[in-house]
């Protein structure tokens, strides 16, 4: 057991707070802050509720889907994420990520600049990385809450939200389809494991996918050797892994806009 | 004038009834300044003294303050919802119509309580994003970024359990749609990967435990109801406790 000093402790946390330059009493200097911040919110609060009050749809049942049928608006990015990935993904797998990516920020970070005031510069990647995150998460809401009208379709502020739009002839395919009419490979599978028989395209793209991750590890290892041994084996695997599954997010969502594939690996248990 | 003002302040703070509760004068001395932080159970959540930095608002911008803040209004309007309320299908959506119709100030505490939630959520993501930004979650502070991180899927769950409640379509909707993702999940819902695999039905995985059968029915509105106004909230109290005893060890990050 390391020995604590007591008496360091307690002088640090005296020093910590009672330092008499440059302080304030919280009374009257913080709590009038407050006590001003609580009543101009708790005004905004009344304002909204008399000019927008809470919706009452029709009474709950079971027979009558809407449509579309919309989740709160703090989970339409999820929802929104449903275009593109299957159920287990955007629902449970994603937002599962992205909380256990948010706890270990701290613990992954080790630059020690930056810390208790605005900055850009000293932490260039953090920031952007971070920004690159909330700003899909927001842009994936805005577009859930105020483009998407009847069939989860794309409807324009100015579309008329009652008319179905018209079925585009958009067929999506999956890229071991793509590979296969691309290259002309058989369909006949290598090996039959059960409910599971590769062929070879599609282990092409199970050679992909991976081939993702192992580029992406790889590369800022060769190119930024700095970066890593500031980080470390552990926090950059950690790191890299978080960061490289959410820019996949975002490489999957542009694929299946611009060469409508539909899943990038297909096995029988779950699609990606 | 002034005389007669500072013997009325005298007449109701210079005796007996007056001291028992608070124990000091009005903190117009530093003194009682400093006694009011110490004995007021609420006001201790601060120091007596603080940097000239804490007090920027451009570098907090109250965002935490604000959503403790949103938490409390909401507990105040929500106690109030439940004296008119009953989880029961047959007349949760009536109870909602009359809080809007009969009960006085009813749509008024419906209302607040519904923009403090919406509040809360967009609050605790900004605050969220402020201390990302000053890198206030560096050492010392990891742990009480990750007290946060729980804080604010708490509140996301709070708001969504609170939304089936009106048993409108909008909420019975909403909340199938996150319950069918609910199904989906690898290895404990019926339609995820490797969930039939290992025996999940509709009538056995994590849906099944989360609405309490197999539809949202009235299994799912009790769950929901007492998930909202007792568990989650008690659980979020227990954690702001810890969140905010946090802030007061590990001193505030910002500018001296």
């Amino acid at each position: 057991m390391e020995k604590v000093d007591i008496s360091a402790l307690i002088k640090n946390e005296a020093e910590k707070t009672r330092s008499p330059e440059d302080t304030v009493l919280v009374w009257p200097n913080l709590v009038y802050i407050e006590l001003i911040c609580m009543l101009f919110a708790t005004a905004c609060l009344m304002f909204l509720s008399v000019i927008s009050p809470a919706p009452l749809e029709e009474l709950a049942s079971a027979d009558t889907t809407p449509n579309p049928t919309k989740a709160p608006w703090y989970f339409l990015g999820l929802q929104e994420l449903l275009v593109y990935f299957d159920p287990w993904l955007a629902g449970v797998v994603l937002p599962t990520m992205i909380i256990i990516g948010l706890i270990i920020i701290p613990y992954v970070d080790p630059n020690p600049k930056g810390k208790g005031y605005y900055t850009f510069s000293e932490r260039k990647f953090s920031m952007l990385g971070f920004s690159f995150g909330l700003g899909l998460w927001y842009i994936l809401i805005v577009v859930g809450v105020w483009t998407r009208g009847l069939d989860w379709s794309w409807y324009w502020p100015w579309s008329d939200p009652h008319i179905h739009m018209s079925v585009t002839a958009v067929k999506l395919i999956d890229l071991e389809l793509i590979i296969q009419n691309m290259f002309g490979i058989s369909e006949t599978p290598v090996i039959t494991l059960g409910r599971y028989a590769p062929t070879v395209s599609h282990i092409i793209t199970v050679l992909l996918f991976l081939g993702y991750y192992a580029i992406g590890f790889t590369i800022p290892f060769l190119l930024f050797r700095n970066f890593f041994n500031q980080l470390g084996i552990i926090r950059y695997n950690l790191m890299m892994f978080f960061f490289l599954s959410m820019s996949g997010v975002m490489l999957k969502m542009l694929l299946r806009l611009t060469f409508n594939i539909k899943y990038l690996l297909v096995t029988p248990w779950f699609k990606i | 004038m002034k005389e007669i003002i500072a013997k009325i302040v005298s007449l109701i703070t210079d005796n007996q009834v007056y001291r028992s509760v608070f124990r000091h004068g009005y903190p117009t001395t530093d003194a009682n300044r400093a006694l009011i932080m110490f004995s007021s159970v609420i006001l201790h959540l601060h120091p007596v003294r603080i940097r000239r930095g804490a007090l920027k608002i451009r570098f907090t911008w109250c965002l935490g303050g604000l959503t403790f803040f949103f938490f409390l209004l909401l507990a105040i309007t929500g106690v109030f919802l439940m004296f008119y309320y009953v989880p029961d299908t047959r007349r949760a959506y009536n109870d909602i119509k009359d809080l809007g119709t009969v009960v006085y100030f009813g749509s008024l505490f419906r209302n607040m309580h519904r923009w403090s939630a919406h509040a809360m959520v967009l609050s605790v993501w900004l605050h969220m994003t402020r201390v990302f930004f000053t890198g206030s979650y560096k050492p010392p502070r990891e742990f009480n970024w990750v007290v946060g991180v729980i804080l604010l899927v708490l509140t996301l769950v709070l708001s969504w359990t609170g939304y089936l409640l009106p048993w409108d379509q909008l909420a019975l909707w909403a909340v199938t749609v996150g319950s069918k993702m609910a199904e989906a999940t690898p290895l404990l819902g019926n339609a995820g990967p490797f969930g039939p695999e290992i025996g999940m039905t509709p009538e056995n995985d994590i849906r099944f435990v989360l609405l309490g059968g197999t539809v949202v029915g009235q299994s799912a509105l009790l769950r929901f109801y007492v998930l909202h106004c007792l568990a989650l909230p008690l659980v979020s109290a227990v954690l702001m406790a810890v969140h905010f005893w946090r802030i007061r060890k590990d001193g505030f990050s910002g500018p001296l």
